[in-house]
């Protein structure tokens, strides 16, 4: 008896695990009348893409007659890629940065590894850039780098190691650094300045070690940082996407808040791009590739614009939108560390630079 | 961990319970619910009333809105087929346990309790490395199209893993408590092996099996972790409902997050009554049994 009751629930186990599979397994195919993708992005695109994805299903029905539902993923940009190497079936995705993309080539050849010259500017769509948010007023006076590591200041950004906005934020603060210490970031790449160039790495890397002496909590990705500072009332000074500060500004409780744009800053260029094994799969390749190209129409422009993403073509963008960015002092990460896989093995990896400098709870 | 142990407790405190001083009982009362009141009772307040501030046209919007039916469907799925297979599962673990000597019963019992002892983080990505796209499985899944994870079937096993013990844990103290007397004497008696587990067995311990079943359930409903991590969190496909509540949080929509919120809350508090209601009953019953026990003895 003891059996039969075993063997019968093992059958349903299977039974039902069954007829599930079959169920998640259908919904793709391209070709009938409607469509179904799946969008896997970070987190701060949430409103972005809301918006953007009821215009392209209209763009799509009128070009196509086709239906198509876009589904959405959001989480810390590094978690998203790792659920898109695990078998997370997205057939685009729109994440914080190029490193993440990279590894989804890397570790599962789903993306082509020339995936970045596929689309115009560098496949990044829209652009941001790291600001700060503090409290109404500005009690503690914070107006620029220099001002967050003095002790009792409390920063709150999110764990570079599995958020993408993080990693920006970090690389802000250490390219800052750099370009005042050298005035010009050309000299980086100069063999003949090799001793400043070192004295000027060696004070970024005691100026990042101080200001995370100074951060309380990591979350792991920027909208729960942004909620722990906003909702939660920890800490002095955000580091967030000048978006997600733009956001916030407009959210219940922004009047407590305000944004502050440091002396310079870091171009933030967070990057789509096709997954290749996934929409050959399923044949939805022309509706995702159209999908992100319609990214770049003055429709997709003009709605990146809209929610506080610095469109990449600026004319196509409602100017009273355009102007509602502040004039920032930008360097590119290609300019202060020579590209973004550089700075992961620098600064990133295991053992890298940031586990060297951050001792949590200290 | 059972009712039926619980039970027994109280009779015997009382007596020393009244002759405690008067102050004492009334500081040990007012701290018990001063502690109820800030823990229990004001978050629960706080959650509906969060979810009616805006009012109740905007509370039902929120519900009937096509994301959160979707995870609410999706729930209620995991649950309908994750209890049934943990149910019939625990009653064949108990049965095995309380009933038969073999070896290595101890362990079988250890490995039972495993689900509690492990991070339920740990459960979900346990999961992830067997059937994601690098995992065990993955290559020959894809191959297959077969998607466990970040589709329902990873939902459903991490949820069936995290709720595992629940009925097992509840029946085998109370199967082991009863002994197997009762069966051998019906099968002396010439009963089948159904028989003797559908009018002996099954009678004995069903309302230790519907205690099991409710905790099962509300446990299968509620979870997060291990769910989170399989989910993939794609909207309106691989959501429950309470990561469906963490998304709608995380957008700054926190009316609609509470209001789901309470569908989770209102859950609860079903589950508490249901049980409070086996409990009863359970009671009422061994009382009877007793009761007629002792006219027999006369």
């Amino acid at each position: 008896m003891r059996r039969t009751a075993c063997l019968s629930a093992f059958s349903a186990v299977l039974l039902s695990c069954g007829i599930l599979t079959g169920c998640g397994s259908s919904g793709g195919s391209g070709a009938g009348a409607s469509v179904e993708l799946l969008n896997v992005s970070y987190d701060p695109t949430r409103e972005l893409y809301q918006d953007f994805n009821t215009a392209f299903a209209k763009y799509w029905k009128e070009k196509s007659g086709q239906e198509v539902t876009v589904r959405q993923s959001h989480g810390g940009s590094g978690k998203q890629a790792r659920g898109v190497i695990d078998g997370l079936e997205a057939d685009v995705v729109t994440l914080a940065l190029a490193y993440d993309i990279d590894a989804i080539a890397e570790k599962s050849k789903l993306v082509a590894p020339d995936w970045r010259v596929r689309l115009p500017h560098n496949s990044a769509p829209y652009t941001s850039t790291i600001v700060f948010l503090v409290r109404k007023g500005n009690p503690k006076k914070l107006h620029d780098w220099t001002d967050l590591v003095q002790p009792g200041i409390e920063v709150i950004t999110p764990n570079p190691k599995t958020s993408g906005g993080a990693r920006w934020n970090y690389l802000a603060v250490w390219g800052w650094m750099l370009k005042k210490e050298l005035g010009d970031l050309s000299k980086l790449k100069d063999p003949a300045q090799a001793d400043a160039v070192k004295q000027a790495q060696d004070k970024a890397r005691e100026f990042v070690a101080a200001l995370y002496h100074n951060v309380p909590v990591l979350d792991s990705g920027a909208r729960a940082s942004t909620t722990t500072f906003t909702q939660r009332g920890i800490g002095d000074v955000l580091l967030a996407w000048e978006n997600e500060a733009f956001l916030c500004l407009n959210e219940p409780g922004g009047e407590l808040i305000e944004m502050v744009v440091p002396s310079a800053t870091i171009l933030a260029e967070p990057p789509v791009a096709l997954v290749d094994g996934v929409v050959d799969r399923r044949g939805t390749r022309a509706v995702a590739q159209a999908y992100l190209e319609y990214l770049y129409s003055p429709e997709g422009q003009r709605i990146a614009a809209k929610h506080y993403y610095r469109p990449v073509e600026p004319d196509k963008a409602d100017p009273k939108d355009a102007a509602r960015f502040p004039a920032v002092n930008l360097f590119t990460i290609d300019e202060a560390f020579t590209g973004w896989s550089e700075a992961q093995k620098t600064h990133f990896s295991d053992g890298g630079v940031f586990d060297q400098i951050y001792k949590p709870g200290k | 961990m059972s009712g039926a142990s619980r039970m027994s407790l109280s009779p015997a405190t009382t007596p020393g319970a009244a002759r405690d001083p008067l102050w004492l009982r009334v500081l040990l009362i007012a701290v018990t619910l001063l502690f109820l009141g800030l823990f229990l009772l004001l978050p629960l307040v706080s959650v509906f009333y969060e979810a009616l501030r805006g009012g109740v046209r905007l509370y039902l919007a929120s519900l009937v809105d096509s994301d959160a039916l979707t995870a609410v469907r999706l729930t209620l799925l995991t649950a309908v087929i994750a209890v049934p297979c943990n149910l019939v599962f625990g009653l064949a673990a108990a049965w095995a346990l309380a009933k038969f000597e073999f070896r290595g019963k101890a362990v079988l019992i250890t490995l039972i309790d495993l689900p509690f002892a492990v991070s339920p983080v740990v459960s979900g990505l346990v999961f992830v490395l067997l059937f994601g796209a690098g995992g065990w499985f993955g290559p020959w899944l894809t191959a297959h199209h077969l998607h466990i994870i970040f589709a329902v079937p990873g939902i459903v096993l991490a949820t069936m893993f995290v709720t595992f013990p629940f009925v097992a844990r509840e029946l085998i103290p109370l199967m082991q408590e009863q002994g197997s007397e009762e069966e051998q004497a019906a099968l002396v008696l010439g009963a089948g092996g159904w028989s003797t587990f559908w009018r002996v067995t099954l009678p004995n311990i069903k309302w230790a099996l519907l205690y099991g079943v409710i905790l099962c359930n509300a446990r299968a409903m509620g979870e997060f972790g291990a769910v989170s991590v399989v989910s993939g969190h794609i909207r309106g496909r691989t959501n429950t409902m309470p990561l469906h509540v963490e998304i709608l949080y995380n957008e700054y929509n926190f009316q609609a997050a509470f209001a789901v919120a309470s569908l989770l809350a209102l859950l609860a508090l079903v589950t508490l009554a249901a049980k409070e209601l086996v409990e009863w009953r359970a009671r009422v019953d061994m009382r009877s049994a007793a009761g007629t026990a002792a006219g027999e003895e006369k």
